[in-house]
């Protein structure tokens, strides 16, 4: 709030009826009441959503404490509430999807902007913006269909065969699991990475691709050592909306994530996350304790969501820095 | 655009807005019936699994009686008894029986009035076997205990001689919803497995040992049609309307019985003597030759005090109706009717609404 600029030289628009007609008349006191409307009501909005979810889940706030947040039991029946597995497997499941899509997004967008012929490049941009707009149960429903099948049978068995060493990839192979609730959630994000990074990379000036040409870089070169580095800033932001995308993301995941809230070091093994528990368990939740815990979850994912996106900022502004010293 | 002033600008716009609201006001009063002075409206929420012979009951009584209309939101048994309690709504459904402490909550006493019944089968997908499978009790809480994990497992094979069963791992699926299924699944194996009722217990939604969480009814059967040696568990009308096929259970008779609609009404019979005044009753394990062991009743929730005179007799002659010639929808949509005696209980039940 603090960032919008008031006009100083001007009385305030609500205190003398004539300045308000005056400033009507130029329209500009207008637009700035309208618009800070507007921006004030996403920040009212934001606080009265913390409120109720914070008065809504009192009771087991101060029934579990801070060990909701360390609790690896989910038991509804006992009336035992802990909150780690689900964050654990919101947060691998989303790291996944970004260590997928982030490569073949970013790569696809440059391939777009720079490299394809306009033609084919506005063909399948139209595509992608396409695939953006499909319900996720839809994505869930391939998911179960044919994603999780398929994992099952070549997937897994291949990552077995050749990184099995490995705790990430033991254990029995059930077809869902985290991995393919990664998998399902990469191809969701990836329309929104190429879609903006697009954006972005056709947004470089001209003349920063000429004046490398000019210096005698081949096209590659001065795609990737100025072009790319030019965006980096908006890819980010792009990668920041497909991660939130990916942490807030219910159905899909919760289709094929197999919904059973334990901490596995295998990534074959089932999950559980904060969003799937929450729209899974609050419509039957009877007993007053349950409700509240799942509440309370909605909380936490909203800190989670804070906290990331806190550190996506220091993230972006370090990068910046060191950007512009060199 | 010069020439167009600000304040044109901005009596254009207002205009615009004016006549939007307009449009949008003239078109919601056309989306809802405006009610008319004899109109009545009555609201309900709650369990999902009735839904759709709940709508066809409220649409045909509203074809008698034109005049009135129940709405009927399928949030959840749950969320249907919050919304009883609060007063949002009219009358609540659910497929579990309010406890105690709810009922402590309510402004009014609150009755439970059994609408249909439901059933709960499992449903297995083993390669190469076709036949059905016999289930007890006992294996069943073992397997979703973890402790059978094999279907080659001798306990399984006990009870079906002439059956191979490949030496594969059983795959146990089970609802990651919240839901009234999971409820009678886990009753059924609290009742026969003392070991289930003290590790487990019963609920809408448990925390299982082993297994997989699939969504709702069709990620149940999505999981177990798409995973090698799956089991699970789904209501009967499910695995009726999609042609699933679905093992037998033994019941409390010792009889292996195939669910089926004659079974889950006869397992309601079993229980019709020992029946209590207000219906909380859990009808798994029913004793019977015929009953089968999974079932339960469907509940409306309704309020004995209700304030408006009108509303207070609709619900009246709904009940009354519902129990008599509702009663026949039930098969047709493959839900289970009531049996004889229980109709007659709930009949007397009405004069309690004042």
């Amino acid at each position: 709030m603090a960032g919008i600029p008031v006009p100083t030289g001007r009385a305030p628009a609500n205190r003398r009826a004539p300045a308000l007609i005056q400033g009507l008349r130029s329209g500009d006191t207008f637009a700035h009441l309208i618009t800070l409307l507007c921006a004030a009501s996403v920040l009212l909005l934001s606080i009265a959503l913390v409120y109720e979810l914070y008065t809504n889940s009192t009771t087991a706030q101060h029934k579990f404490g801070l060990r909701f947040l360390t609790g690896r039991t989910w038991d509804p029946v006992s009336g035992e509430f802990g909150a780690l597995p689900f964050v654990f497997g919101t947060l691998v499941t989303s790291a996944l999807a970004l260590l997928m899509a982030v490569p073949l997004g970013v790569g696809a967008a440059i391939f777009l902007s720079e490299l394809a012929p306009p033609r084919i490049s506005n063909a399948l941009t139209f595509v992608i913006e396409l695939l953006a707009a499909v319900p996720s149960v839809i994505y869930g429903l391939l998911g179960i269909f044919i994603t999780a099948p398929f994992l099952r049978q070549y997937g897994e068995p291949f990552l077995k065969r050749t990184l099995g060493f490995l705790p990430l990839f033991q254990g029995p192979m059930y077809g869902v699991g985290v991995l393919t609730a990664g998998f399902v959630l990469a191809i969701m994000v990836v329309p929104f990475v190429i879609s903006l990074s697009r954006e972005v990379l056709m947004a470089v000036p001209m003349d920063q691709r000429e004046g490398a040409l000019g210096l005698g870089a081949t096209k590659w070169e001065s795609t990737w050592q100025v072009v790319v580095p030019y965006a980096r800033l908006g890819i980010m932001a792009s990668i920041f909306l497909a991660l939130a995308r990916a942490l807030g993301e219910t159905m899909a995941v919760t289709m094929v994530i197999g919904n059973d809230p334990k901490i596995s070091s295998s990534l074959f093994a089932p999950g559980y996350s904060i969003a799937a528990v929450i729209a899974n368990e609050f419509a039957e939740a009877t007993a007053d304790l349950h409700l509240q815990a799942l509440i309370e979850l909605g909380l936490v994912l909203f800190a989670l969501t804070i906290v990331i996106n806190g550190l996506a900022r220091i993230v972006i502004i370090s990068t910046t820095q060191k950007g512009s010293s060199q | 655009m010069k020439k167009l002033s600000n304040p044109a600008i901005i009596i254009m716009s207002a205009a615009l807005v004016l006549t939007s609201l307009v449009a949008f006001h003239s078109s919601a009063s056309n989306a809802a019936p405006v009610p008319t002075p004899d109109q009545i409206m009555l609201t309900g929420a709650g369990a999902t699994f009735p839904y759709p012979i709940y709508s066809k009951w409220f649409s045909d009584y509203n074809k008698i009686h034109s005049n009135i209309q129940i709405n009927y939101q399928s949030i959840g048994s749950g969320a249907g008894i919050r919304q009883l309690l609060s007063g949002t709504v009219d009358f609540g459904a659910s497929d579990v029986p309010m406890n105690d402490e709810q009922l402590g909550q309510a402004k009014t006493k609150i009755l439970h009035f059994p609408t249909v019944l439901g059933a709960v089968v499992p449903i297995y997908n083993i390669s190469g076997v076709s036949r059905e499978l016999n289930f007890t009790g006992e294996v069943l809480a073992d397997i979703y205990l973890g402790k059978i994990t094999k279907w080659n497992d001798p306990e399984i094979a006990k009870y079906n001689n002439g059956v191979s069963l490949p030496a594969q791992d059983i795959v146990v699926v089970h609802r990651s919803d919240g839901s009234g299924t999971t409820y009678v699944w886990t009753d059924y194996l609290s009742k026969v497995f003392t070991e289930w009722q003290s590790k487990v217990g019963r609920n809408a939604s448990v925390n299982w040992p082993v297994g997989l969480g699939g969504k709702g009814s069709e990620g149940v059967t999505g999981l177990v049609k798409e995973t090698p040696g799956a089991l699970g568990y789904v209501e009967l009308t499910y695995a009726l309307q999609n042609k699933i096929a679905y093992g037998r259970v033994r019941n409390a008779a010792g009889v292996f019985v195939k669910a089926g609609i004659a079974g889950v009404t006869a397992a309601a019979a079993g229980y019709a003597t020992v029946m209590p005044e207000d219906f909380r009753i859990s009808i798994t394990n029913a004793p019977g030759e015929s009953a089968y062991p999974i079932a339960s009743f469907t509940y409306l929730l309704i309020p004995t005090r209700i304030e408006n005179a009108t509303k207070k007799k609709v619900i009246t002659d709904f009940l009354g109706w519902m129990l008599n010639d509702g009663q026949e929808d039930a098969e047709p949509l493959t839900y289970a009717p009531l049996p004889k005696e229980v109709v007659a209980k709930e009949l007397k039940q009405i004069s309690q609404i004042q």
